[in-house]
């Protein structure tokens, strides 16, 4: 208990917007280091990452396109982290939502292109939703870890497309090849402004997902409960219904950014669908401070950092390991950085001691 | 005169960060004097002890050990100069017997001889008049038999300057008795005694001098002989205040709320509660007294509804509730209100602000799918003039506000929600004095309205006072339901050590 107040009143806007800032020069300047090491000019690198997410219109299309599983996974994550339910396993229902979609897409895609989209959507989420709903109710019944069980439950995730890919699902045309059909026009979300929508239902859904946690009752009972289970029994609330509820949404909505992925980028589905977005948006959804206008800034940042690092490959010729060092680095030092907010605040709540 | 000082401090300074715990505070002790350290919460006594112990160490000042000037570095320093603390949490292993706990952390040969110990310990006990079981394992003894333990440990290491911190807090009536019989014999025998404590009567009864603290500064040193409670109270708060606890006279004491043999099981499978039975009534405190863990928090729950009962029957005005949960027992229409002992874990969600807490009780009362704020600022804002809540706002954390501020928004919250029972475990836990009163009089308004209040006290002297009845627990069993105008503190210190209201009467009888 004692510990918390300090928390709350050691942890000063300014003094973690410095550590922050320092973390970024740090983060530039052995990045720096490393740059020259292998021989080229830092600045020139830096500055072309940046023109290579945001130098021209096709670029920017890029870094949308990137951005946006990132911030919808989120905003999911998000929904279970208000209320400290870990949940790591956005990866797997992010591709659970997809095999729901493409469940949708491969079978019906005979139907109206609007039923077909709909349709696949709420497959996605319900997909989803159930990966989640699992280790959510096996911790509600029985008070299981759910980082693991989500953790754990991203692998099954992933064998199960392999077994689908490899097998029952394997497409008769791809002469061999052990791949999964297209999806037919009628499954593939439209464009708007060039890229497609998903980058609206994105925006759309952070509004929803602010109002849902601030202004209503059940995102006022997850916050609740977040913050002490004892209160919320207290209070009267089901705890089990909430828990169902929340990771259900939170996996529900990882869901839906997998039904995205695999209709409007890879038009198929796939083992690499989710790439890892799900591990990314957990570190975007706690630098954002689970705020979900700060997701829509913090996504785009990690996205032209993606785009920006496959641009120096090939305009430096960079080998990609090297690139993916640069991002390391940055990342080290970004997410470091916490740790020396946390550290001073445990120090402070160490040395106050009254009466 | 000189020879006779075992402690001295000279303006002793520290801070912490930007908190100044003490400033240019100075204590003289005596051999053969028990010294009172008298202050609320965060007035520095802790601090200040802990630098004598050599835990913390002095920003500015310094300190005198029979007349020579001492630097600790660590505790170990300290005890070495013949310094011993008792701390408030006792600081045992419990897996470990009486004398392990004794010999452990000690210097000595290498091999040591069991017996010669047994020898010295034995000898120390005769000295003191004091009891310990060697053999038996700290898990298996009374809160009473530590704190024994904890003070022979400190003996047994030569230590003939004492430091206790708030020794009486866990204790019952008879314990502290004895307790200070054992204090008064290491005057005898020159030690120097350090108490720290908030409870006035202690101190009169105990102590040969006592110094106040506020604030982290030193308030005035005097002679028990020359002062009164009261005057120590106004050195405390710095100002005149009411020491009257009343009892408000009320008529319409009727019964409101029966509880018929209930039990309850705890996490372990045990009961917490045994065939417990009692009334409340309209208008009237109902105090409960019981040591630490006797089940009185299991009772508060099981009123109120959030544990399962394994027997028994709940009765709220001819309605039987028994086996409802909080919510279903609003939407019969009885409120019911409760100020749970752990205020931020429980009562309170501490990141949020006052108007969300307020919202806590009653968001499912609105309608729809949304939340609607307005309403609950203007009655935070009300509540905060109200009650004197000192915060920078009614938006702040409430957390960040101190206990007694943190404990008037809990009890404001609740006695808003018009109550017909209100239940409060601990409510002045922690609260300096002026904070204290203010509670013990919004307990009494409720009365005043037909509020059913249940008090679950520590302080048997407020228990006393402010009680209409007083229900007793030991072991989750109910020994004693009295009347508390007819009852002695050693009356109900008996029942909370387990002996029945009967068995005492007939004791008294014969």
């Amino acid at each position: 208990m004692r510990v918390r107040v300090v928390k709350a009143k050691e942890s000063s806007r300014n003094k973690k917007i410095l550590i922050q800032t320092m973390a970024i020069a740090a983060a530039l300047l052995i990045t720096g280091v490393f740059i020259l090491a292998i021989g080229h000019n830092p600045i020139n690198v830096y500055s072309s990452m940046i023109k290579g997410s945001f130098g021209s219109a096709y670029r920017v299309k890029e870094t949308i396109i990137k951005a946006v599983p990132l911030l919808i996974t989120a905003l999911g994550i998000a929904a279970a982290f208000r209320m400290k339910f870990w949940n790591i396993g956005a990866e797997g229902q992010i591709i659970m939502g997809a095999f729901g979609a493409s469940f949708v897409a491969l079978r019906f895609a005979d139907l109206p292109k609007g039923a077909v989209l709909l349709s696949m959507m709420i497959a996605a989420v319900v997909c989803g939703g159930v990966w989640g709903i699992i280790p959510g109710y096996l911790k509600a019944k029985w008070g299981t870890n759910e980082s693991i069980v989500t953790l754990m439950m991203n692998y099954i995730a992933l064998k199960w497309i392999v077994y689908l890919q490899y097998g029952p699902w394997k497409d008769p045309a791809s002469q061999g090849f052990p791949k999964i059909a297209n999806f037919a026009d009628s499954a593939i979300l439209p464009k708007f402004l060039g890229v497609h929508i998903g980058w609206i239902i994105a925006l759309v859904l952070v509004v929803v997902i602010h109002i849902f946690i601030n202004y209503t009752k059940k995102g006022y009972e997850i916050v609740v409960l977040g913050e002490s289970e004892n209160t919320a029994r207290y209070a009267g609330m089901d705890i089990k219904k909430i828990v169902l509820l929340a990771t259900f949404i939170s996996a529900g909505i990882a869901g839906l950014a997998g039904m995205i992925q695999a209709s409007a980028v890879s038009n198929t589905l796939n083992m690499q669908i989710a790439g890892g977005a799900g591990y990314t948006a957990i570190i975007i959804a706690w630098l954002s401070g689970l705020s979900a206008p700060w997701m829509v800034v913090v996504s785009l940042l990690f996205a032209a950092l993606i785009q920006g690092g496959s641009f120096i490959q090939t305009a430096f010729q960079i080998p990609q390991s090297a690139a993916d060092i640069i991002q390391a680095l940055i990342l080290f030092c970004v997410l470091g950085s916490q740790f020396f907010i946390q550290y001073k605040v445990v120090f402070g709540g160490g040395e106050v001691r009254g009466n | 005169m000189r020879e006779s000082v075992m402690v001295e401090l000279k303006n002793i300074t520290k801070t912490f960060g930007t908190v100044l715990a003490n400033e240019d505070v100075d204590l003289i002790v005596q051999k053969g004097e028990i010294h009172a350290l008298l202050g609320e919460n965060g007035a520095g006594k802790s601090t200040l002890v802990n630098m004598l112990s050599g835990i913390y160490s002095p920003d500015s000042g310094s300190i005198f050990i029979r007349g020579k000037q001492m630097n600790f570095d660590s505790p170990k320093e300290s005890i070495a100069c013949g310094i011993g603390m008792v701390h408030q949490h006792f600081k045992l292993v419990d897996r470990l017997t009486a004398k392990e706990n004794i010999i452990a952390g000690n210097k000595g040969s290498f091999f040591t001889s069991g017996k010669e110990i047994e020898k010295k310990i034995i000898s120390l006990c005769e000295k003191y008049d004091l009891t310990v079981d060697l053999s038996k394992r700290v898990q298996d003894m009374s809160v009473g038999e530590k704190q024994m333990l904890e003070i022979i440990k400190v003996l047994y290491r030569g230590a003939d300057i004492l430091i206790l911190d708030e020794p009486t807090a866990v204790l019952i009536p008879q314990e502290v008795e004895r307790l200070f019989n054992i204090i008064r014999r290491m005057k005898k025998e020159g030690c120097a005694v350090i108490i720290i404590t908030h409870k006035l009567g202690e101190v009169m009864e105990l102590c040969d001098k006592v110094t106040v603290l506020r604030r982290g500064k030193n308030v005035e040193s005097v002679d028990i002989a020359q002062t009164s409670p009261k005057h120590l109270t106004e050195l405390m708060v710095g100002g005149a205040v009411d020491l009257e606890i009343q009892r408000v006279k009320t008529e319409n004491k009727e019964p409101v709320y029966e509880i018929k043999n209930i039990s309850v099981m705890n996490s372990d499978g045990l009961k917490a509660l045994q065939d417990v039975s009692f009334t409340m009534h309209t208008s009237e405190i109902l105090g409960v007294a019981a040591v630490a863990g006797s089940g009185q928090k299991e009772l508060c729950e099981a009123l109120f509804g959030l544990v399962k009962l394994s027997q028994g029957e709940l009765v709220f005005k001819g309605e039987n509730i028994t086996g409802k949960t909080p919510r279903e027992i609003y939407k019969k229409g009885i409120s019911m209100s409760s100020v749970p002992e752990d205020r931020l874990g429980m009562g309170l969600v501490g990141s949020m602000d006052i108007v969300d807490n307020l919202l806590l009780k009653e968001y499912y009362t609105q309608k729809g799918l949304f939340i609607n704020r307005k309403p609950l600022k203007e009655k935070a804002k009300e509540l905060v003039n109200r009650l004197q809540v000192s915060t920078p706002g009614i938006h702040h954390p409430v957390k960040q506000l101190s206990g007694g501020n943190i404990q008037k928004v809990l009890l404001g919250r609740e006695i808003y929600l018009e109550p017909d029972v209100l239940i409060t475990s601990y409510p002045v836990r922690g609260l300096d004095i002026g904070a204290t009163y203010q509670i013990y009089d919004l307990l009494n308004e409720q009365k005043k309205k037909g509020v059913s209040v249940l008090f679950v006290g520590e302080d048997l002297d407020v228990l006393l006072n402010l009680s209409d009845r007083i229900l007793v627990l030991c072991d989750g069993k109910v020994t004693g339901l009295v009347d508390a105008k007819n009852t002695t503190k050693e009356e109900i210190g008996m029942m909370m050590a387990g002996h029945t209201q009967e068995t005492i009467q007939n004791k008294g009888g014969a």
